[in-house]
């Protein structure tokens, strides 16, 4: 609960920072309050408790995910300077925003009501769709927004129509009560239908497919750093909220709901990374791969008693090495008017190091040991193998091989092509901010019991 | 002392390297190489003396998995073939320049410490782990620094990354499936486990995969020709020379005692598989232009010979392939050096642009066609203790398995002494072939003496490994 109340007023205090003038120092000072934000969390981790008639609950669960949460927020903060730095007049609006959405994930996970998960996804989802519009005069940007918006509203009006069924049948939003509600014999039709939409919901905002098609036009058209929220933090707070709502509300899931999940999983994989095969952006690309990606974590609700832990560490490993991969991406097109494979060409001579960040963090993603992405994978087979649903492993690892095609393109590039320009100086926080999410990603591929006991 | 100190000494090295600069990294690399060499001796006479050597600690606790290296007589035999070759042949690549040499060299020695790790670790997730991790410098090393179109090398590379990956993910399910079946991934449990033979069946052919697509065999080869080929001349010997006999060693170490009824079920099948590549290498090679690809194709059938050996799941294949195997590692370096050593002058890797070398270079010629009588397995070269032992275990199992697969020295004769003839022999060239330097000889003499050595001596290796073989055995026939 501190968490929240903390980061509420971080965020208002950004904007107080612009009255006072205070532009220069607002990103450093804002990672400090982070920073420290994330002790507050550290403190509360063993000490579980809710708050406010249940209204918010703090479990291991939330507050681990929260601390994820605030750490990738560090990260994308840390990149803002640069990248607005001809908005400088704006900064603290976009870096309010930020903190506003990240006060929403950490709603999202730590609910206790399903009010509160609505409010929760509703701040977040706001702020994402100003922040994918935020480039405002351009025009692709403004259609992001736009898709964005309609796509996400109509996902939230699911989950809302979700709830209420919910409530018809439970007659309450607390969570406690309608977990002990669902455990008795006879549930009312309402209630499995309520699951469904919310799940829908849920689907389209972590871009599962079929219901992804919103995906790949907004990563394309937000601002890149709105890009690198959206496939970094949002599909990881999205997942866990997921989880979270699943094992709350009916600990044992249905045999069809199980098949659902497995065929929306398989699909995911599949449709991702087929057409990330075929695309010439690269944010389109990580759109795609996004997806897919999307479609490893759902198999964690395959056995959803005890992969919390590998959920955990999926998420973590894909998201620090999508800060890591965007970093770069940042730095390449910084001033290019696309984001397109060419520019990549003859990275590995003009800049090693950030070739080799960029390197390393897609062989993380594709699986390659021993970075996270590899240890990820492969706890995640274990759990759906231990669960016996060897099919979808099998998928998945089929899978793992075409994702192999479309990652080694832009390692080529990297590598096989001359530069077509001079290389160009980078700013200190892309070197920065890239070395160390990268760094941490190998740490935790080698002490992975840093991350999996944390929730064990 | 034990395995890990090595391991170290490589990992280390590999910064090392990268952090003295294009200058001085050779030296360095050449050094550490040394070094790990060194302390492979040590490791040798450590064991021999009885003293403990493994290393085992657990590292996640859940799924439990462990930091576990054992080194017996076979795991040692591949650790000082790896050791020996990598300083051979980074000597060896002393004569050329390459651009950015401390990445170059600091890949090499990286890949050496993956190829140790892979041959040392007794956890399956382990293995694993190495086991893809030395497929990650080897990319690099034939991508950036190969020779040939820039479009053409990166496809050939490409595809031999896919095909490998590919083929490993697969064995990647095998041992996640094992896992949850014995609860963790050490050999020792492993090969305890009581499968029912579809479960073998199915166990085998995802290791399999993962093995006939690296060694590779016939229909897994396609890869192999372009890749060695395009690759830079210590990028082909690092795979062939080393890299390959992964496959081989995996197969020994991990496929037969895991799931030895399919092996048993099959075997005409992966004997035959074997068997083939043998004499489809030895045809297509008979048919090839460049040296590189001759030799590369060479190796195919060699490698399908020491594979049906291996299948056989006798002592003597067993022992037979692995004595095949570093034999054939010494071997197939100096045969690509030797190639390496006429592009230096020529700059051709045709067969048809060379010719009339010997009256130039006489040293040079004898050097050569000892690696070549080595590599046909004349009687008194290491060669010929390897393949007959082979050919002797299939005699035992068919005799028509022994006929076919003896074509290996009649073709093998005929395509290596007619290549032979083509490039050295015939009216003097009139390109000027200046003889082979002080290192180059130096590094070919020092190959021909340890594969005449252990020709007329195998025992020392022979005493090393059988031991560790009749333990793999009992393992294989663990279900009789």
């Amino acid at each position: 609960m501190n968490t929240l109340i903390a980061i509420s007023g971080l965020g208002v205090l950004c904007l107080l920072f612009e009255i006072l003038n205070f532009r220069k120092a607002i990103v450093p000072a804002t990672i400090l309050g982070l920073l420290a934000v994330l002790g507050l969390t550290y403190t509360e981790f063993n000490t579980p408790a809710s708050y406010y008639n249940n209204m918010i609950v703090v479990s291991k669960f939330s507050s681990v995910f929260s601390a994820l949460f605030i750490v990738l927020t560090v990260f994308l903060i840390a990149l803002a300077h640069d990248v607005y730095e001809d908005h400088q007049t704006k900064i603290s609006d976009f870096i309010a925003i930020k903190i506003f959405m990240l006060a929403g994930a950490v709603a999202m996970v730590s609910f206790g009501n399903l009010a509160m998960f609505f409010l929760g996804i509703e701040v977040l989802s706001i702020s994402l769709y100003i922040l994918a519009a935020s480039n405002r005069l351009n025009v692709k940007s403004n259609e992001a927004g736009m898709k964005y918006f309609l796509m996400g509203s109509f996902a939230s009006g699911i989950i809302l129509f979700g709830i209420c069924f919910i409530y018809g049948a439970m007659g309450s939003f607390d969570v406690t009560e309608i977990t002990e509600w669902s455990r008795s014999a006879e549930l009312p039709i309402w209630f499995p239908i309520g699951i469904s939409l919310v799940t829908i919901g849920m689907f389209f905002k972590i871009a599962a497919v079929p219901f992804h098609f919103w995906a790949p036009d907004v990563y394309e058209g937000s601002p890149t750093l709105t890009t690198t929220t959206m496939s970094t933090l949002v599909k990881v707070v999205a997942i866990a909220t997921l989880y979270k709502l699943l094992t709350a509300m009916n600990a044992d899931l249905s045999a069809a709901y199980i098949n659902i999940i497995i065929v929306i999983s398989i699909a995911s994989m599949t449709v991702g990374n087929i057409m990330a095969l075929q695309q010439n952006n690269v944010k389109r690309m990580l759109a795609y791969s996004g997806i897919s990606h999307a479609g490893f974590m759902l198999m964690t609700l395959l056995s959803i008693k005890n992969s919390v832990s590998s959920l955990l560490y999926y998420t973590t490993a894909y998201s620090l090495s999508g800060i890591a991969a965007f970093a770069v991406i940042l730095y390449v097109c910084k001033n290019k008017n696309n984001e397109d494979i060419v520019n990549f060409n003859g990275l590995g001579k003009n800049n090693p190091l950030m070739a080799a960040v960029l390197t390393a963090s897609l062989l993380s993603m594709a699986g390659i040991p021993i970075f996270a992405g590899f240890f990820a994978k492969m706890f995640l087979f274990n759990q759906v193998i231990d669960a016996g649903y060897l099919v979808v492993v099998i998928a998945a690892v089929i899978n793992s091989i075409i994702s192999v095609g479309y990652y080694f393109k832009l390692i080529l590039a990297m590598y096989n092509k001359e530069p077509n320009e001079e290389a160009t100086k980078t700013p200190f926080v892309f070197y920065a901010v890239a070395i160390i999410s990268i760094l941490l990603n190998i740490a935790i591929g080698l002490f992975p019991s840093a991350v999996l006991d944390l929730l064990g | 002392m034990d395995v890990t100190t090595l391991l170290i000494i490589l990992l280390v090295g590999a910064f090392a390297t990268y952090f003295s600069g294009d200058k001085w990294a050779p030296k360095v690399a050449l050094l550490v190489g040394l070094t790990a060499f060194a302390s492979a001796l040590c490791l040798l006479s450590q064991y021999n003396l009885g003293n403990e050597i493994s290393y085992n600690q657990l590292w996640i606790s859940k799924p439990k998995i462990y930091l576990a290296f054992q080194a017996d007589g076979l795991a040692l035999a591949m650790l000082l073939l790896t050791t020996a070759l990598t300083p051979i042949i980074i000597f060896s690549s002393f004569g050329n320049t390459y651009k950015n040499s401390k990445a170059f060299y600091a890949l090499i020695v990286f890949m050496s410490f993956a190829m140790s790790g892979t041959f040392l670790a007794s956890d399956g997730l382990l293995y694993y782990i190495f086991w893809e991790l030395a497929l990650i410098p080897i990319y690099f090393i034939a991508l950036i620094w190969g020779n040939g179109d820039a479009e053409e090398r990166k496809k050939s590379v490409v595809k031999f990354f896919i095909y490998t990956l590919a083929g490993s993910l697969f064995m990647l399910i095998a041992f996640v499936y094992l896992q949850s079946k014995a609860g963790s991934f050490l050999i020792s449990d492993l090969t305890k486990l009581n499968l029912s033979s579809t479960e073998q069946f199915w166990i085998f052919m995802a290791f399999f995969l993962a093995y006939a697509i690296k060694i590779p065999l016939i229909p897994f080869h396609t890869w192999q020709a372009k890749v060695y080929q395009k690759a830079p001349t210590v990028g082909t010997m690092l795979l062939s020379g080393i890299m390959l006999k992964m496959g081989l060693y995996s197969v020994i170490r991990w496929q037969l005692p895991i799931a030895p009824l399919a092996a048993k079920e099959y075997m005409y099948v992966f004997i035959g598989l074997g068997i083939a590549g043998v004499i489809y290498g030895s045809i297509v090679a008979l048919r090839q232009k460049d040296l590189k690809k001759l030799l590369a194709y060479s190796s195919l059938a060699h490698v399908g010979l020491i594979a049906a050996g291996a299948y056989t799941l006798t002592l003597d294949g067993l022992r037979g392939s692995v004595l095949q195997m570093i034999a054939h590692g010494f071997v197939v370096v100096g045969l690509f050096f030797v190639a390496e050593i006429i592009y230096r002058r020529y700059e051709t890797r045709k067969i048809a642009e060379m010719g009339g070398i010997r009256a130039q270079s006489p040293k040079f010629t004898s050097m050569f066609m000892l690696l070549v009588l080595a590599s046909v397995a004349l009687p008194s070269t290491f060669n010929f203790v390897g393949e007959f032992t082979v050919l002797y275990s299939l005699s035992q199992v068919n005799i028509w398995f022994a006929i076919l697969g003896g074509t290996t020295i009649i073709l093998g004769a005929y395509y290596m002494l007619k290549m032979f003839q083509h490039v050295m022999l015939g009216e003097t060239n009139a390109k000027l072939f200046a003889d082979v330097t002080f290192n180059e000889g130096l590094t070919l003499v020092i190959i021909i003496a340890v594969l005449f050595f252990f020709g007329l001596y195998p025992k020392p290796i022979m005493d090393l490994i059988t031991p560790s073989l009749e333990n793999i055995l009992t393992q294989i026939n663990r279900f009789n």
